[in-house]
């Protein structure tokens, strides 16, 4: 069985909270005590039933304000599949918690308010699902209640933002009509649109596949430690230890070490008892080089017929997450992976203004504002463009007078000036 | 199924022995608290698979209420001479002795809410700048928030409201002299998971895990054992049942359930069909609704 983690994009106003709530109640992962909490809760529907919007509110300033504010993770299972869900706040102020519960996520549900349709905040919630590169995308236009279930609306929806895919060049994107209220096609498939041919949310949920087919021939592992006993009996052990970000290495491949450029080939692989001949994306493991070679944490082993980009000079889409606008004057720590070396900003190319999508010219760049900048450091960077291989594309920024994480990077392409 | 879609027990840990292994890299001088609890039993498995066949990059720290089940401390002692690693033991006694916090009193006292004075205490004696904890996202509904590296400050405290981002697999741990960091390598597991792990990797357990003969009294709906820890007074029924615990903690404030498994297959059937969450057995989270919120505030692990 394996795991999916997935997260929610839109606001309390669209049900989502509800909706979450309504995937849990109705797979039965709500725990008597839980339920009791909640039936003891005062806050309630209109019609006196539970309010399964109360199951993912955290902490207590969201319950007094009925807002989501950080992510929540909640977890579940069906017979299929585990899944995780990112329960992320939609309001434009915390932009920066959806960035961060949507970041390691491989879907991404959009809730639409079915009496509404397309509004701002779709677009915002699109562009960053587009802007992360979600591999798949479930639009779920909810509230079918409160529209007759009508197949009119349904398809007006989904013509409106089939152009909006479109233009955010999103690949797959499947629309199921939706009540978490009421429970239509959240779990159950509704008897009250007969005229949708398609799999409950649920369904859709176990059944899509998920693997990561992009970077099969990418093999990249960052080396976080270095394992080394220096005992009598093992004193000549020198493991390298990280997590294979993308593809796969073998026993006896020839592998490069970046930055420095030198090479080895793989003398054998341990995962602690076990010796395998191979290992893959996601496994954390300890790799054994036949050269004797200068490697420390932060160097990444590549495999050396799939080079990555190798540079200091990058362009990169960012999210700036922290109150103090982004500053051209100072030097920040830019951590990729497992490595951490001084950064600048040289540039501000564009700032997008979420809501249009326009691209803008900017001098100043703030909490939450998305955009284009161009990025120096002071090390060269063995990465791949974020399209190419997410998994190591990405990177975040460290202000080094709060130790705060003030922006999420994305590497779109290798400056060539 | 595909090479390239791992199972989810050996996905959870591989994020878990990455995050470990991002620990022994960025910090000076990390430790790993142990509880006895399957939790960071698991950790301490976790933590073999992260750095055999070296040493482990930190030592094991463990808070020591005194109100201990013994089976804890045997299991302890065992677990650490096996490993050939090193333990340190903060004392709540010595907090207490020291006059820095206060004993409660009453029918409903215990040394829990005690532990994190002592728990900051040996943080600041022995300098450690990251905690590692097995505390689980699925727990409890503050802890669903919790990042995974929770940055506290000088005073031990969480801020719910300034929580860094935390973004893809990449880790920030940098912080200012003072603060530390806690770190939960098993935030995205649940109870089944950990339990379908040991299972996995047949690792040993306290015995009062599973299910035994013990004289136990009835407090709030709750079954607690009788000890010498728990204040009880004529009111106080003992009854001789078998039970097992779901959580190791301080003997004053954890739950038993009525149970007959004592294989660890019936414990996973029990927990699969069961209807009561974990810390549904626990005291100290009946407090208020944000009861665990709170005392994360104030520097709790």
């Amino acid at each position: 069985m394996n795991l999916l983690k997935f997260f929610t994009a839109g606001s309390v106003d669209d049900g989502k909270s509800t909706l979450i709530g309504r995937l849990l109640y109705d797979t039965d992962s709500i725990l008597a005590d839980q339920l009791e909490a909640l039936q003891q809760s005062n806050r309630k529907n209109d019609d006196g039933t539970i309010d399964l919007a109360i199951l993912t509110d955290g902490l207590r300033a969201e319950r007094e304000q009925g807002i989501t504010i950080d992510v929540a993770y909640k977890y579940f299972q069906t017979e299929k599949r585990k899944f995780i869900i990112a329960d992320t706040p939609g309001h434009i102020q915390y932009t920066r918690n959806m960035v961060t519960g949507a970041s390691t996520a491989k879907l991404a549900i959009i809730l639409i308010d079915a009496r509404n349709g397309v509004v701002e905040q779709t677009i915002r919630h699109s562009y960053l699902v587009s802007l992360l590169g979600i591999e798949h995308v479930v639009v779920a236009i909810n509230k079918m209640d409160m529209v007759d279930y009508s197949e009119t609306v349904f398809n007006a929806i989904t013509e409106k933002y089939a152009l909006l895919a479109a233009e955010l060049d999103m690949k797959e994107v499947t629309f199921i009509p939706v009540s978490a209220l009421k429970g239509d096609n959240i779990v159950h498939e509704s008897q009250n649109m007969l005229w949708y041919q398609g799999r409950s949310l649920l369904h859709f949920l176990e059944t899509v596949d998920v693997e990561d087919k992009q970077s099969y021939n990418l093999a990249r592992m960052p080396v976080q430690w270095v394992v080394r006993p220096q005992t009598d009996e093992l004193h000549d052990y020198r493991g390298y230890a990280g997590r294979v970000l993308s593809g796969s290495f073998k026993v006896n491949d020839k592998v490069t070490v970046l930055p420095s450029g030198s090479s080895s080939v793989i003398d054998r692989i341990e995962i602690f008892d076990l010796r395998p001949e191979e290992v893959h994306a996601g496994q954390s493991v300890t790799l054994h080089l036949k050269d004797n070679i200068d490697i420390s944490r932060g160097d990444v082993l590549v495999n050396a017929d799939h080079l990555p980009q190798n540079a200091k000079l990058i362009e990169a889409d960012v999210c700036w997450m922290d109150s103090r606008p982004l500053d051209e004057s100072i030097t920040y720590l830019l951590q990729h992976n497992s490595k951490v070396t001084k950064a600048k900003i040289s540039e501000i190319i564009y700032k997008v203004d979420i809501n249009t999508l326009e691209k803008q010219n900017a001098t100043d760049f703030k909490l939450n504002d998305i955009g284009r900048i161009l990025i120096k450091t002071a090390d060269e960077l063995a990465f791949d463009l974020y399209t190419e291989n997410k998994a190591n594309g990405a990177a975040i920024l460290i202000d080094s007078r709060t130790n705060l994480t003030v922006a999420a990077l994305m590497f779109r392409a290798v400056a060539d000036y | 199924m595909s090479k390239y879609n791992l199972d989810y027990l050996d996905e959870l840990e591989a994020e878990a022995i990455h995050i470990l292994r991002e620990v022994a890299g960025q910090f000076e001088k990390p430790a790993l608290l142990f509880s006895g609890g399957k939790d960071s039993i698991t950790l301490v498995r976790l933590a073999e698979k992260a750095f055999r066949p070296g040493k482990f990059p930190f030592p094991l720290v463990h808070i020591d209420t005194g109100h201990n089940f013994e089976e804890t401390i045997a299991y302890r002692d065992q677990m650490v001479e096996r490993l050939g690693e090193k333990l340190i033991v903060g004392h709540v006694q010595e907090s207490i002795d020291q006059g820095k916090v206060v004993e409660q009193t009453g029918k409903n006292a215990s040394r829990n809410s005690l532990q994190t004075i002592t728990l900051l205490d040996t943080i600041a004696k022995h300098g450690f700048d990251a905690c590692i904890g097995g505390a689980r996202r699925d727990e409890e509904k503050a802890r669903a928030k919790e990042r995974i590296f929770s940055v506290r400050d000088e005073f031990g405290q969480w801020d719910p409201k300034r929580q860094r981002p935390e973004l893809w697999n990449i880790y920030n741990g940098k912080i200012h002299k003072g603060e530390n960091v806690r770190v939960f390598p098993i935030s995205n597991w649940t109870e089944l998971d950990v339990w379908n792990y040991i299972k996995r990797e047949n690792i040993d357990l306290p015995s009062i895990y599973f299910a035994h003969r013990r004289d136990v009294i009835t407090r709030n709906g709750q079954l607690m054992a009788a000890s010498p820890f728990l204040n009880m007074d004529a009111d106080d029924i003992v009854e001789n049942k078998m039970v097992r615990f779901r959580t190791v903690g301080d003997m004053s404030c954890t739950a038993a359930v009525e149970s007959e498994a004592d294989q660890i297959e019936d414990i996973i059937r029990e927990i699969s069909a069961s209807k009561i969450s974990e810390r549904g057995a626990r005291l100290d989270d009946k407090v208020s609704e944000a009861a665990m919120e709170d005392r994360k505030k104030g520097g709790y692990f």
